[in-house]
């Protein structure tokens, strides 16, 4: 052949040899790279994903709780210059509800009529979350990873489109109980809850755990009410030697405020939603400077806590590294403390769930993702999602907070959310992935 | 005649309602219905500070009272959600007659005194009672769109509906209760209450009569807000609710009807229009969710010193209008002063 | 018995917070016929003032003493700018203007120090105080808040009874337009009644956040009993309003023990109403209602 013919049969070739790339690669359908992103559904176009969230920036609760919402933005941002979630950035909206329902109601209506959020991601707060998530459902909109324990958004028969994320409180205080039972056998023990489905639930734990004879006050409060001295009062003239707080961490430092003007000094155990050391430390900073004698260098010394993401103390951690190198990065404002672990924790979860969601998802198809299970992530617990399971983390391991940060006192182990339902220890968390974000 | 005029305005101003039920979206249907329910509870408002002369920081209780009643009716009893708020009503005009005949002798401060204790203490009743009221987490109010209008029908253009029919109906009775011999009454009332007497009318009847109608819109709207918000809350009636009520009062204009709808009216879009600007300027979270409170009471305290007749004595103005026939609402107010300083004032004379 | 002990110590001392409001309250009234709603916002942004000074230098006495000052100063600048030109309008002006205040007031403290709660420092220790084995459920700052409220009270008692400023304030307070002929600045009597209240207020509020965390609106609820207590005591009456807010402190303490703390609101309200149906201006008040 001559030189003109062997160019032309290798054009040839290399042209059929493309075509059937080309067509081999069309016929693979949309995890084909070149495949086009569509606005699946309301709240996704081709270039972002909006997201909305309501969230309490100002108010009672706002103390550490205002953190979490800036981490998992956080998070966000990493991940979007990162190359997003299949090219799409990731808009987070989150708008302050000051922890009252009826703000609640009016943001999310926003979101979702006006906004046309994709997804209500993490809304927190169990009495405001609630007023929102029938209508969220009614609405079909995906409701994931709620910021509230309460065992409420495992009801797949009523809200389907709603998810928890965090240990929920009956599981919390089946956790604390079993250890207040094997280590506090012979104490009085009393009850400290806010008035609501989230220290309703935490004694509904307790409960199955620690043995009737034992519980000798049980006390609650309404968050919108400061003057807690009766309460207080009524918990020291129990003699309770165990006081155990489901309480958001304004009320936890208000909690040990009157204790110690009262003279009375049991062990406090302390829901892992109100413990936060340097939140409470913060809320208690003026007070550890006058003279406290026989309390230690703060107020916090002592206190027993569950803790359900890796301790920010252990900074061998691959978990905690990745915490770091995103707070550094894109929340260093703020003092890396237990609020800005969650939200980015969170976060994490999300981009899991969306990227198992595919390339161009519908609503529904964020809730199936998270229904066919979802790996554990930062959790130091495996989550229990399924069809018919809407928790989320399913275990913790006690700590105690030493110089203001949580030292670990006992192993994970897992339970369920059942009365009679055993516990036993988590497997090993797997290590965090090296660049950051999750694998699609 | 004032009964026609009253009807004939009511009936277009529906039709205009139902075709923007149609052309606005949803959010927009959502936040009608806010200021429809609104407009109901300031309506009674600013009969009762405006015509009878009584200051009241506590029609937020009557909200409450209104909103729990249909929330355990509808929970324990199966009537159709009309019927439930009349029943609401006829609950909460009850609550402010009794509360109206214990206040009777209060004046000016003193009235005002109670009445914000009443704004503060109700709510608190859920608390106390938590198996009936359902605690601090409230109960959930839940109604559906009615059958007849088909199943694509949006909540939110129901709720509209509901709303703004209550609200018309509303407006045009106390409108004609304050052109009739009531309403002149009232006002004889809170020009000299001593005088009133004197001419022989029987001033507590009338002032517990006030508290009565206002109560009872009170209850009405709270009804309608928890329907709205399909839910029943303490939290949603605390202080900052009676002392909203009162401001969307005298911001529209107190003792007027169109003033009520222009105060709702502000109260409802305002707010959430300074906290997107808040946020778009990217101040701190916390920060910039106070921002729109400080302009908020800003916009008050400027109101209050430069346009005291409210919007619609701006609008009245503005138009060439003259102040209405009757005396203003707040010669009367003046006097709320001791004794003891009408005396001496007497004695120089 | 123990607990007894605890509740009444418990109550005197809010009783005592509830008092100094209630002053403020009735120094307003008397001086400017005005009902300030913003008077618990007043000493809440003092607070923050103090709190300010404090964590700069380190010093409580000296952010004690610059909130008293701030709330002096607060007191007479709001007078004169806002106030005083309400003085002839309706009263109910007045309030949507002091509402208005009060809301600003909690605006510019979220935005200037943000939103979040602060811990607020004690003079002294907060370890509770004993009466030998007796634990008394009070600390010696809650004492140091009696004595410092009581003195300022009987100082200003003092001030109007025996100074020739006092007599002029009273003169104004009874009938400006009579001072005004006698040659009394019935404007200046005016700002310095809103300053004094303005510092009570302000003294009110460095003793009791403390207890309450400081945020934007910590005084609300104080302000609210406050309130009550100078409507039970008679809002013309100093002296019914010291009584009136021990008086609640102490039965408010007592239902809140022994009752469950969601009752004391509603506990509040019935004393309330009991008390105006029996005398419609308070308990203190001298002026008769005039009957026909």
């Amino acid at each position: 052949m001559n030189r003109s013919h062997r160019v032309k049969v290798a054009t040839v070739a290399a042209l059929a040899a493309t075509a059937m790339v080309v067509a081999a690669c069309g016929s693979s359908g949309s995890s084909s790279k070149s495949s086009a992103l569509t606005a699946s559904a309301p709240g996704i176009t081709a270039k972002q994903i909006l997201i909305g969230s309501h969230q309490p920036l100002t108010g009672i609760a706002a103390p550490g709780y205002d953190e979490i919402a800036p981490a998992s933005n956080a998070y966000f941002q990493y991940v979007n210059a990162h190359g997003g979630i299949y090219g799409r950035k990731i808009v987070y909206k989150y708008l302050n509800d000051q922890y009252n329902p009826s703000i609640t109601t009016t943001v999310v209506h926003q979101l979702v009529l006006q906004d046309n959020v994709y997804a209500i991601f993490n809304g927190l707060g169990t009495p405001t979350h609630l007023a929102v998530a029938p209508f969220l459902n009614s609405e079909k909109v995906p409701d994931v990873f709620v910021a509230s324990g309460c065992e409420c958004w495992n009801a797949t028969s009523s809200l389907p489109w709603t998810t928890g994320w965090q240990l929920d409180y009956i599981r919390e205080g089946k956790l604390l109980g079993h250890y207040i039972e094997q280590h506090f056998k012979t104490d009085k023990i009393a009850f400290f809850a806010q008035d609501d489905e989230f220290g309703g639930d935490g004694v509904k734990g307790l409960e199955d755990e620690i043995p009737a004879r034992q519980i000798v006050a049980k006390e609650t409060y309404d968050p919108s009410n400061v003057k807690i001295a009766p309460q207080v009062a009524a918990l020291k003239a129990s003699g309770a030697q165990v006081v155990v707080s489901f309480s958001v961490p304004a009320f936890t430092a208000l909690l040990k405020l009157n204790m110690v003007g009262l003279k009375y000094n049991p062990q406090l155990v302390v829901s892992d939603v109100g413990s936060d050391p340097i939140t409470l430390a913060g809320l208690l900073a003026s007070f550890a400077k006058s003279k406290v004698a026989g309390f230690g260098n703060s107020l916090t010394q002592g206190i027993i806590t569950d803790g359900y993401l890796p301790s920010l103390g252990d900074t061998s951690n691959s978990w905690i590294k990745l915490l770091n190198k995103i707070h550094s990065q894109y929340d260093a404002k703020t003092p890396l403390d237990g609020n800005v672990a969650y939200g980015i924790a969170v976060a994490f979860t999300f981009v899991q769930a969306m990227f198992k969601a595919g390339r161009n998802p519908t609503r529904q198809d964020l809730l199936n993702a998270i229904n066919a299970g979802l790996p554990q992530g930062f959790s130091v617990a495996p989550y229990a999602y399924s069809a018919s399971n809407h928790n989320g983390i399913t275990g913790a391991f006690m700590a105690k907070i030493e110089n203001g940060a949580l030292s670990p006192i006992g192993p994970v182990l897992v339970t369920d959310d059942t009365p009679t339902g055993g516990f036993s220890t988590a497997p090993a968390q797997p290590a965090a992935p090296a660049s950051g974000i999750p694998s699609p | 005649m004032t009964l026609v005029k009253h009807v004939g305005a009511a009936l277009a101003v529906a039709l205009i309602l139902v075709v923007l039920s149609y052309t606005l979206g949803q959010y927009r249907q959502y936040q009608m219905a806010e200021v429809a329910a609104w407009v109901i509870a300031v309506a009674g408002l600013t009969i009762l500070v405006g015509l009878s002369g009584q200051l009241s920081v506590g029609n937020g209780a009557f909200m409450a009272v209104g909103a729990f009643s249909t929330a355990l009716l509808l929970i324990h009893v199966g009537w159709p959600i009309e019927l439930i708020f009349v029943a609401s009503v006829v609950i909460t005009a009850v609550a402010g007659a009794i509360f109206g005949v214990a206040a009777a002798r209060l004046r000016g401060p003193y009235l005002a005194g109670a009445t914000l204790m009443l704004a503060v203490a109700v709510p608190f009743v859920a608390v106390a009672w938590p198996g009936v009221f359902g605690g601090d987490q409230g109960l959930d109010v839940l109604v559906a769109v009615p059958g007849f209008l088909g199943p694509l029908f949006p909540l939110t253009r129901w709720l509209a509906w509901l709303t703004c029919a209550f609200a018309l109906v509303v407006l045009v009775l106390l409108a004609n209760l304050a052109h009739s011999k009531v309403g002149r009454s009232w006002r004889a009332l809170r020009d000299d209450d001593v005088a009133a007497s004197l001419a022989g009318l029987n001033v507590a009847r009338l002032r517990v009569l006030a508290f009565v109608v206002s109560s009872a819109c009170a209850g009405l709207g709270g009804a309608l807000l928890a329907t709205w918000a399909a839910s029943a809350n303490p939290d949603d009636f605390s202080l900052t609710l009676s002392i909203g009520l009162l401001t969307a009062a005298v911001l529209g204009g107190l003792g007027s009807l169109p003033g009520a709808i222009w105060g709702s009216l502000v109260l409802v879009l305002v707010p959430s229009y300074l906290t997107n600007l808040g946020a778009s300027h990217g101040l701190s979270s916390g920060a910039s969710a106070s921002v729109p409170i400080a302009v908020y009471g800003v916009v008050l305290i400027l109101v209050m010193l430069l346009f005291p007749t409210g919007i619609q004595g701006g609008i009245r103005r503005f138009l060439g209008l003259a102040a209405p026939a009757a005396a203003s609402p707040f010669s009367a107010l003046r006097r709320q002063e001791p004794p003891s300083k009408r005396h001496q004032e007497k004695g120089m004379t | 018995m123990q607990e007894f002990i605890e509740f009444t110590l418990e109550g005197i001392s809010s009783g005592i917070i509830y008092a100094a409001i209630a002053l403020s309250l009735v120094l307003i009234w008397r001086g400017t016929r005005i009902l300030n709603y913003s008077q618990g916002g007043m000493a809440m942004f003092s607070a923050y003032v103090a709190l300010e000074v404090i964590y700069r230098t380190g010093s409580y006495w000296l952010g004690f003493g610059v909130a008293l000052a701030a709330g002096l100063l607060l007191g007479a600048v709001l007078e004169r700018t806002i106030i005083r030109p309400l003085t002839s309008k309706p009263p109910l002006n007045a309030v949507i203007v002091t509402v208005g205040l009060l809301i600003l007031l909690e605006g510019l403290a979220g935005i200037i120090y943000g939103s979040s709660f602060r811990s607020f420092p004690e003079p002294y220790s907060i370890n509770g105080l004993s009466l030998g084995s007796v634990a008394l459920g009070i600390t010696r700052n809650d004492a140091f808040t009696a004595a410092a409220v009581l003195a300022a009270a009987l100082l200003l008692a003092a001030v109007f009874r025996f100074t020739s400023i006092g007599l002029r304030m009273r003169a104004t307070a009874f009938s400006a337009d009579v001072a005004r002929l006698l040659g009394v600045r019935v404007g200046r009597m005016r700002t310095l009644g809103w300053a004094l209240a303005g510092l009570l207020g302000a003294l009110a509020g460095m003793l009791v956040t403390p207890s309450t965390l400081l945020y934007p609106n910590s005084m609300d609820a104080i302000f609210v009993l406050g309130f009550t207590a100078a409507v039970i005591g008679g809002l013309e009456s100093p002296v019914g309003a010291v009584v009136g807010g021990l008086l609640l402190g102490v039965v408010l303490s007592y239902v809140g023990g022994y009752l469950g703390s969601q009752l004391v609101q509603i506990f509040g309200l019935a004393a309330l109403i009991l008390v105006l149906m029996i005398r419609p201006t308070g308990l203190f008040s001298a002026t008769a209602i005039r009957q026909v």
